[in-house]
């Protein structure tokens, strides 16, 4: 008989996830007065945010004096192409630059201009020198300053490789959360007032990707799941510059500063292909024209010995790339034997991030489900259909804030919530059928068929049978996950069998959502490209894919988005920035 | 150059109660590093071998181990390294939890005792204050590259062989409070508490932590050298000593 006994903690705000949006909800909440409860997937710090290299995107306007919250809101837009939510972006913009300078202010350090001010690099996409960095390391020093604030700030709690299984509610609200600890295997039900979610993407879903293993979609799943609506999940960013070779390394970032710091892009005849994509851009084109040109290039014979591109920054002084780049010099040199100094490196496009999520509220990151909100990469809606390099990390710290702001608010004055024994119960159940399965399909085996079934069916560019082959595999193998094992060993001390089991459903979740929502979208737009429907469809620049839990199981429908104000349309048009001339067409 | 096809990889399996190390035979991939041989091993013939891993890129510093007894990220560690076998053990300064993970909360306890970075009043109402030279970070810089692996934690024998925990906070707090210390908007004295509770008299600067750094910061040299001569300066300078004495303070 298993053991299903359980440890029940209570506290007002429950964050779930310690990324960079967890912790400045967290440090937000707490400072509002909430008692704050952060659980992480890993050991704190470890979260993917780390992985962030090229920096922040804030109109300082410290490099560029002509930059300004307008020009900023309106790169996020149009590089967007238009279906982000523009309250988001408006907001987005309006506030980066008071939340990296408040991070300076807790002890972040940032390269300095000359005159002493935050340093902004050029990034893709950006018309201005916008994003605030330190080398190339700027989620590491964004996570260890919040990191630093967090463990300083009263009424904070943090527990450390907990795994949320399921969410509770309690009269139509979220409510609480069960988990359980990797450590021990113990299960844990956590009460709470108000939830916010800052889980991050789905990554892993594919195979070659800079996600770490935690990126698994756990938080769309668990709102889905009490009947919260999702948005824009075909929306999946590949970076353009991933490595390539060797093989182990497949996937590993590439940071965008190679490209900001004057890294050229060229295929096996030496040619800067980037000129026949988008010839005013070039390099410093967005994510998902960059990524497509290079996939272009490979499908035409152009590509390299290994199936990318050369990304080529050696005409900079080798002092300049190890002060500028120091983590892409020693990820080279240790992990592919190639000193970037001297050599060009070799790179394609690598899945990186999930524009789509969570549906919330622009300006609390409120779900539909009361009680219930999102920050980061877990919600849609800020970055459209394809996000800018640097936007993410702003996104973090401006709408962490606000989510941890009302999620305090809503935590105020609400009663203790009660669990029901039967939610409890079913979560246990279901969480724990993996160990009484010692025969059961190996989930490591699931994963990685889905994971291929994602790069097989959801690549770069997508057709209609595709996907529903793709989706019709999802389904098979969603049958066959529910049936899974743990691969061997029924024990519950941090058991990766167990633990993998458990994510892979988090994942089916959010690849059926992926595949549902491209079948709907039939129009090219950002990083969603069909070639059964190589343009833009103007009709749909301002519909949302929208999906909810419904009777017969997940469906999608198209949502208008409230209409762009006029002052606000008018910054677009105006603006610099100009679409590609594919985009055009 | 002859490709070896296999590893016969050598396993700690087991907790805090023992164990026993495990062979896996592992075919190996070009560019493969120790991590994936580790997760190769989980995937196709120990499902449950509990392994600590995030990022694959030596960025979050969660893969520690010791890898033929030198502490090690095994995402940075390239198989070809070494040869034909080759063994992965769990840190040993921490209590393992199962297999190669351990627990390292400890230092997390030891973090949350150093005082945060603090501003002055001052400046931190007036915006130009923040205004900052490049050399003034660079200095820092070097601290804040630390990815939290803890494998100078586990070099140090302060920690690994005598378990001072109580008397020294390890190389890795070293650097937390010297990037403190020396940050140019920080406005806290931490010379008491690094004679005190952080115990820099027990560093005898072997160096081990330098050279186990997979961020190559020069541990030793660069801070916790520094941070002791800061120290000797408040406590040990004779000339100050005697000019307390005249001055009865």
């Amino acid at each position: 008989m298993a053991d299903t006994s359980y440890e029940t903690v209570d506290t007002d705000v429950l964050v779930i996830g310690a990324g960079g949006a967890g912790m400045r909800g967290a440090i937000a909440a707490a400072s509002a007065g909430a008692r704050v409860l952060v659980l992480c997937k890993s050991l704190l710090g470890k979260a993917h945010t780390v992985m962030a290299e090229g920096g922040m995107a804030a109109a300082l306007a410290n490099v560029a004096s002509l930059d300004s919250w307008e020009a900023h809101f309106a790169d996020t837009m149009k590089g967007g192409k238009l279906i982000n939510n523009w309250r988001m972006a408006q907001i987005h913009a309006q506030e980066a630059p008071e939340r990296v300078l408040e991070l300076e202010r807790w002890g972040a350090v940032f390269d300095r201009t000359r005159d002493g001010r935050i340093h902004q690099r050029p990034f893709g996409a950006h018309t201005y020198p916008r994003l605030a960095h330190i080398g190339d390391r700027t989620g590491i020093e964004l996570i260890r300053s919040l990191q630093d604030k967090l463990v300083h700030t009263d009424r904070i709690e943090v527990h450390m490789e907990v795994t949320v299984a399921r969410l509770l509610t309690w009269e139509g609200r979220a409510a609480g959360a069960l988990a359980y600890r990797r450590a021990d295997g113990k299960l844990v039900v956590y009460t709470a007032r108000a939830i916010l979610l800052a889980t991050g993407g789905a990554g892993r879903i594919y195979r070659v990707t800079s996600n770490s293993w935690e990126c698994t979609g756990d938080g769309p799943t668990l709102a889905y799941e009490i009947g919260a609506e999702l948005q824009d999940c075909e929306m999946v960013q590949f970076h353009p510059t991933g490595m390539v070779w060797p093989p182990g390394v497949r996937g590993i970032l590439v940071t965008e500063g190679v490209r900001g710091e004057g890294g050229l892009l060229r295929n096996k005849d030496g040619e800067r292909f980037m000129e026949r994509y988008d010839h005013e851009r070039m390099e410093l084109s967005s994510r998902d024209v960059v990524a497509r040109a290079i996939n272009a290039e490979v499908v035409a014979g152009r590509g390299t010995p290994h199936g990318g591109a050369y990304l080529d920054i050696t005409h900079k002084s080798p002092d300049y790339i190890r002060r500028k780049l120091p983590s892409m010099h020693e990820q080279f040199l240790k992990l592919a034997k190639v000193d970037i100094t001297r050599e060009p490196m070799e790179v394609a496009p690598t899945v990186h991030y999930f524009m789509g999520g969570v549906r919330v509220q622009p300006e609390t990151g409120a779900t539909n489900v009361p009680g219930l909100f999102a920050a980061g990469e877990v919600a849609g809606g800020l970055h459209g259909a394809n996000r800018l390099g640097g936007n993410s990390l702003s996104d973090l710290l401006v709408f962490g804030k606000r989510a941890g702001d009302a999620a305090a608010e809503c935590a105020t004055d609400k009663p203790s919530p009660r669990v029901e024994h039967a939610q409890v119960e079913r979560g246990i159940d279901r969480l724990l059928s993996p160990l009484s399965r010692p025969h059961g399909e190996s989930p490591y085996k699931l994963q990685g068929e889905l994971q291929d079934v994602c790069a097989t069916y959801a690549p770069i560019i997508r057709d209609e049978p595709g996907l529903r082959q793709g989706l019709e595999k999802v389904l098979e193998l969603t049958e066959r996950a529910e049936q899974c094992g743990t691969g061997g060993p029924s024990g519950r001390k941090f058991n990766p069998g167990w633990h993998t089991a458990e994510d892979l459903r988090s994942m089916l979740i959010n690849a059926e959502a992926l595949f549902r929502c491209a079948l709907e979208r039939k129009e090219s737009r950002g990083a969603h490209a069909r070639s059964d429907y190589p343009r833009l469809d103007p009709r749909l620049a301002q519909v949302n894919m929208v999906v909810v839990r419904s009777e017969g199981g997940m469906s999608v429908r198209a949502v208008e988005n409230d209409a762009i104000p006029y002052d606000l349309t008018e910054i677009i048009s105006q603006s610099f920035t100009r679409y590609t001339p594919e985009e055009m067409s | 150059m002859a490709t070896i096809s296999n590893v016969d990889v050598r396993v700690f399996r087991g907790d805090a109660g023992g164990g026993e190390m495990v062979t896996y035979r592992v075919p190996v991939r070009e560019g493969m590093v120790v991590l994936d041989a580790v997760l190769w091993i989980q995937a196709n013939a120990a499902p449950d071998l509990a392994v600590r891993w995030n990022c694959k890129a030596a960025k979050c510093g969660s893969c520690s181990a010791e890898i033929d007894g030198f502490p090690r990220l095994m995402c940075k560690s390239p198989v070809s390294d070494y040869g034909t076998e080759l063994t992965v053990r769990p840190m040993r300064a921490f209590p393992v939890i199962r297999d190669l993970v351990t627990d390292v909360s400890w230092n997390y306890e030891v973090n949350k005792r150093i005082p945060a970075f603090t501003p002055s009043e001052a400046d931190m109402n007036d915006a130009e204050a923040w205004r900052m030279q490049q050399e003034d970070v660079d200095r820092i810089i070097e601290f804040r590259k630390c990815i939290e692996c803890f494998l100078c934690q586990d070099v140090c024998h302060v920690l690994r062989n005598h378990d001072r925990k109580d008397a020294f906070y390890g190389p890795r707090f070293m650097i937390r409070i010297a990037s403190l210390e020396m940050h140019p908007k920080d406005s806290l004295d931490r010379r008491a508490l690094v004679k005190g509770e952080a115990g820099a008299g027990m560093c005898n600067i072997t160096k081990c932590c330098t050279e186990v750094c997979p961020e190559h910061i020069k541990i030793t040299d660069n801070g916790i050298i520094p941070l002791k001569e800061r120290m000797d300066d408040l406590y040990f300078d004779p000339i100050l000593w005697a000019a307390r004495k005249v001055r009865g303070r």
